[in-house]
């Protein structure tokens, strides 16, 4: 099937169709998991370690026992073998000592917030009390907090069976880095630091879990719902047909709810199935700054081969990444990194090697971005270092290194994340470049960066260029049944997490069957309604389930075409959907309802003349690698010396997923992705003292963005179709936050250059930036 | 254990209740209105936010027994009987103001009475009053425009009610 064939049906495609979930969320209906309520349910508290790293000496639990209205209490022992290790969700030949939690720590905890204990009782509240009554001996153990200190042979090891802290080493090479470093005319070396900050979704975690029949039923706040379920039947032994699963209404995810399996996933169900009674267990805030997973501390040494115009002739780069106390999510964020380093530039000559390093710290696994942003980092600084070093324009630097667009595909020669090839589908880096000044009006800025510096204040401008890897396999299904009503109901095994997939994918199948997009009803993330299904995050659900639910729709089509042809009494090809109708092209008075058509093709008596029954199809989408959507983003700040206080005067983004089914929700998303972003560089750090201990556990400690932080963004987008699907599509959900580490860091140090600032980290306080400014002749 | 009656969206409810329930507790869980929720537990990210005799609060740091007496709005009851959306949960829509919707009945009830004060209000004073209330989805902006939206909306409605 062509594109060009798919766009001529388009007629919702490319519309800001306003969302048909809101009304809904808008009047309190929507469904949480926390808003699943029984008569009969039971409330679960997790009892935590304090403690980055201790033996576990005692635990006593009588006195919680006690307690009326605790229905049950829980430790490693209790489990047996569904206390774990818990599965390794991605194994990679690299990780060559991967290590995973248990349900409950058994005799050892790795760092602040692992679950030791867990307690059921008649409300949340009893619950809570009985948690406090739970008494455990700690013996306290030598601690890895600081990742390069862990990552050193006489750290104290994390865990006791490997031979140190090393738990995956990468190394690769593409062309050769040495031959380019001898013919290079300048060689610039640089360190970089990017530390930890939590994806924080409104909404915690939760998981209800209910013994229904001769299985379960569980809402979980998780991003993959179907793959949850089929892990969770084969840890406890069950059939599938007997878990149900089902991502409600999630209040955003971010990553961190697409980890599997989390302790609480295992602890919920196995007391629901214990007890045969309804169990449900909402984390609350403060565990979800240790409990839930955590991204973004690395540490990048960089060196760039540069020839004298300005040619990048090569890059090696050597970093750690802190992967916490365990790897579940195997190496897959550091990995992205060094994918995502090469960005829309000629990189050639490659040198790469890092190491995930083990600490006393909460696991690590992919946040927004995931490992993309400490790559967009490094390459971008190192090209404002090459335009400094050069005296050439930052942008003019950038354009001299860009991939042309004659050149796609464009092969970086690495493997990406998703094991196929990291190969460019498409894009126009020039174009964007063009487009980000026409926004950002650089010139104007420099007249007001002159005119402020004499009245002393401190004007910069920063700009980061990314290509993302987005999109990938193996494969998302959608089912798609026009029922004798004439609705369209749709069901899709990924969840949603406000992306607005009802929407969207109501629009892709709407165009296709010519029916009213308010005609079609999307079901996202229940296991009874789709069975088939990996999950939504790399910004994958529109790649996947977009061009999925266009296939499905196209076979319901053809379908009905064929049963309306025979009750028409014309050809197929004379058939055309149209107005929720079947009706004759040449003759548009010669017409039956959708609806009509469905339930002859659904007799009760007689025989069945076209095949299978109904008007329904199920289809898969499996791309063969992913695509790579691209932007630019330009920052305008103000840094106050005095204060340390960075005030965003301008943000500019220009975008490119593709074409855009609802530039509304794309919009969107590079909203809160810019936002997320920006928390990452002046606002959010978890910060760990040295024995592991996590100082920031209250969002009076940990800041996220408010409306005040936030400026106001200027958006610009242009669409270079990605080869690759039917839709053309690229996928947009992580692509806000990629750039914002590189492009503040430039404008800052932009705004700080009389006072010889470099900025080679992130985040950066107020506090941080005046010891930059004070140190920085001596630092530079 | 104490008694208490909450007028809660124009409806007496009398529970017998602990002392220590939190009224987003006492909301959610004793009345079974889901539509408050709670993103912190600590009175930073303003997503239980209710109406308590008119004004804004924050559900979470308020124990039921302390609204013995008291009328209460939650979001439920923003819309119209007949269940046409409230002008500023239109705007909401219309503007793409909210994307989990995790947070937006505490944005919706917090800009309520807020509106009802500040009628024709400036970006800058409409993200100072959106400060107390956290979205980790939206960035801002578009709940930014919905405000604007929804008070062009109000100030035609009246308008049009004097005309």
């Amino acid at each position: 099937m062509s594109s060009t064939l798919a766009q001529s049906r388009r007629k919702t495609f490319g519309e800001r169709v306003r969302r048909i979930e809101d009304p809904r969320l808008l009047t309190g209906q929507g469904c949480f998991v926390d808003d699943i309520d029984r008569p009969d349910m039971l409330h679960g508290a997790v009892v935590r370690s304090p403690y980055a790293h201790a033996r576990i000496r005692r635990i006593d639990v009588s006195r919680a026992l006690a307690l009326p209205g605790v229905a049950l209490v829980l430790t490693a022992a209790d489990l047996g073998e569904r206390n774990g290790p818990l599965p390794l969700l991605i194994p990679h030949e690299d990780l060559q000592y991967g290590r995973t939690q248990s349900a409950l720590a058994v005799d050892e905890v790795r760092h602040v917030g692992e679950a030791v204990a867990f307690v059921v009782a008649s409300s949340r509240y009893i619950a809570e009390d009985a948690a406090d009554l739970i008494e455990v001996a700690y013996e306290p153990l030598p601690v890895a907090a600081d990742l390069e200190a862990a990552a050193r042979p006489d750290a104290p090891r994390v865990h006791a069976d490997t031979p140190h802290n090393i738990g995956g080493h990468y190394v690769r090479h593409v062309g050769d880095y040495a031959a380019a470093r001898a013919r290079a005319d300048l060689i610039l070396t640089e360190r970089f630091r990017i530390d930890r900050g939590t994806a924080s979704s409104l909404e915690t975690r939760g998981i209800v879990a209910i013994p229904e029949g001769p299985g379960l039923t569980m809402y979980v706040s998780t991003q993959a719902p179907v793959a949850l379920r089929a892990g969770l039947a084969n840890w406890f032994g069950l059939p599938e047909m007997h878990l149900r699963l089902i991502a409600p209404d999630v209040g955003g995810g971010f990553g961190p709810k697409v980890m599997m399996f989390y302790p609480e996933e295992v602890l919920i169900p196995f007391a629901a199935m214990q007890l045969k009674r309804p169990v449900k267990w909402i984390e609350d805030r403060r565990e979800n700054f240790f409990a839930t997973t955590q991204e973004r501390e690395q540490i990048h040494d960089v060196e760039v081969a540069v020839a004298s115009d300005g040619t990048l002739l090569g890059l090696k780069t050597n970093l750690l990444h802190d992967s916490g106390a365990y790897t579940p999510y195997g190496i897959q964020v550091p990995i992205i990194s060094v994918t995502t380093l090469p960005g829309p530039y000629r990189l050639r000559n490659y040198d790469v090697e890092f190491r995930a390093v083990y600490t006393n710290k909460p696991t690590v696994t992919p946040y927004r971005g995931a490992g993309r942003p400490h790559g967009v980092f490094v390459m971008e600084r190192m090209m404002d270092r090459i335009a400094e070093a050069l005296a050439l324009d930052p942008l003019e630097v950038r354009r001299r290194n860009f991939i042309q667009p004659d050149e796609f595909p464009w092969d970086t020669g690495l493997i990406y994340q998703d094991w196929a090839p990291c190969k460019y589908d498409s894009g126009n880096y020039p174009e964007l470049a063009r487009r980000l000044e026409a926004l950002a009006d650089p010139a104007a800025v420099q007249v007001e960066q002159e005119r402020a510096r004499t009245a002393g204040r401190y004007v910069g401008l920063g700009r980061a260029f990314y290509v993302e890897g987005a999109g990938p396999g193996p494969y998302e299904g959608v089912r798609v049944r026009i029922e004798p009503s004439g609705k369209v109901e749709v069901a899709t095994g990924v969840g949603t997490q406000g992306q607005g997939h009802c929407t969207t994918f109501a629009q892709v199948v709407a165009d296709e069957l010519g029916v009213a997009v308010t005609d079609v009803y999307v079901t996202t993330g229940d296991t009874a309604a789709m069975g088939w299904g990996i999950g939504t995050f790399a910004s994958r659900a529109a790649v996947l389930v977009g061009n999925a639910a266009a296939l499905a729709a196209q076979a319901v089509a053809e379908k009905t075409r064929r049963v309306a042809a025979h009750l028409l009494e014309c050809s197929p090809l004379d058939v055309e959907l149209a107005d929720g109708q079947a009706r004759v092209k040449a003759a548009p008075d010669r017409a039956l309802p959708l609806g009509t058509v469905a339930a002859r093709a659904n007799p009760l008596r007689g025989t069945l003349a076209f095949g299978e029954p109904g008007l329904e199809a199920t289809r898969f989408f499996s791309p063969q690698q992913s695509t790579f959507p691209s932007g630019a983003h330009a920052a305008v700040v103000e840094v106050d010396p005095e204060t340390g206080f960075v005030k965003i005067l301008k943000y500019c983004v220009v975008h490119d997923c593709g074409p855009m089914i609802n530039p509304m929700i794309v919009e969107g998303q590079v909203h809160g992705g810019v936002a997320q972003g920006l928390g990452g560089t002046l606002w959010e750090k978890l910060v760990y003292d040295e024995h592991g201990q996590l100082l920031t556990t209250t969002y009076a400690d940990y800041l996220l963005p408010t409306a005040m932080d936030v400026p106001e963004m200027l958006l610009d987008h242009i669409e270079t179709p990605s080869p690759l699907n039917p839709l053309g599509i690229k996928g947009a959900g992580e692509a806000g936050v990629i750039p914002c580490a590189a492009v503040m860091a430039a404008a800052i140090e932009d705004a700080l250059r009389p006072f010889g600032v470099r900025i080679r980290e992130m985040p950066l306080s107020p506090s941080r930036i005046r010891e930059l400014i004070a140190g920085g002749g001596v630092r530079g | 254990m104490r008694s208490i009656t909450v007028n809660v969206n124009g409806r007496a409810y009398t529970r017998t209740v602990e002392p220590r329930l939190l009224l987003s507790d006492f909301i959610r869980h004793e009345l079974g209105l889901t539509g408050t929720h709670v993103g912190c537990e600590h009175g930073v990210c303003g997503a239980c936010t209710v109406l308590a005799d008119g004004l804004a609060i924050r559900s979470c740091l308020t124990l039921a027994v302390q609204m013995d007496g008291a009328s209460i709005t939650t979001v439920e009851g923003l819309a119209a009987k007949g269940g046409e959306l409230h002008p500023l949960q239109a705007a909401f829509r219309e503007a793409h103001g909210l994307q989990c919707g995790f947070c937006t009945p505490g944005f919706l009830m917090t800009l309520v009475p807020w509106l009802a004060e500040h009628p024709q209000p400036t970006d800058a004073e409409i993200r100072e009053a959106l400060s107390g209330n956290l979205c980790r989805c939206t960035g801002y902006q578009n709940i930014v425009r919905a405000v604007k939206l929804a008070a062009d909306a109000m100030a035609d409605r009246k308008g049009g009610d004097g005309a």
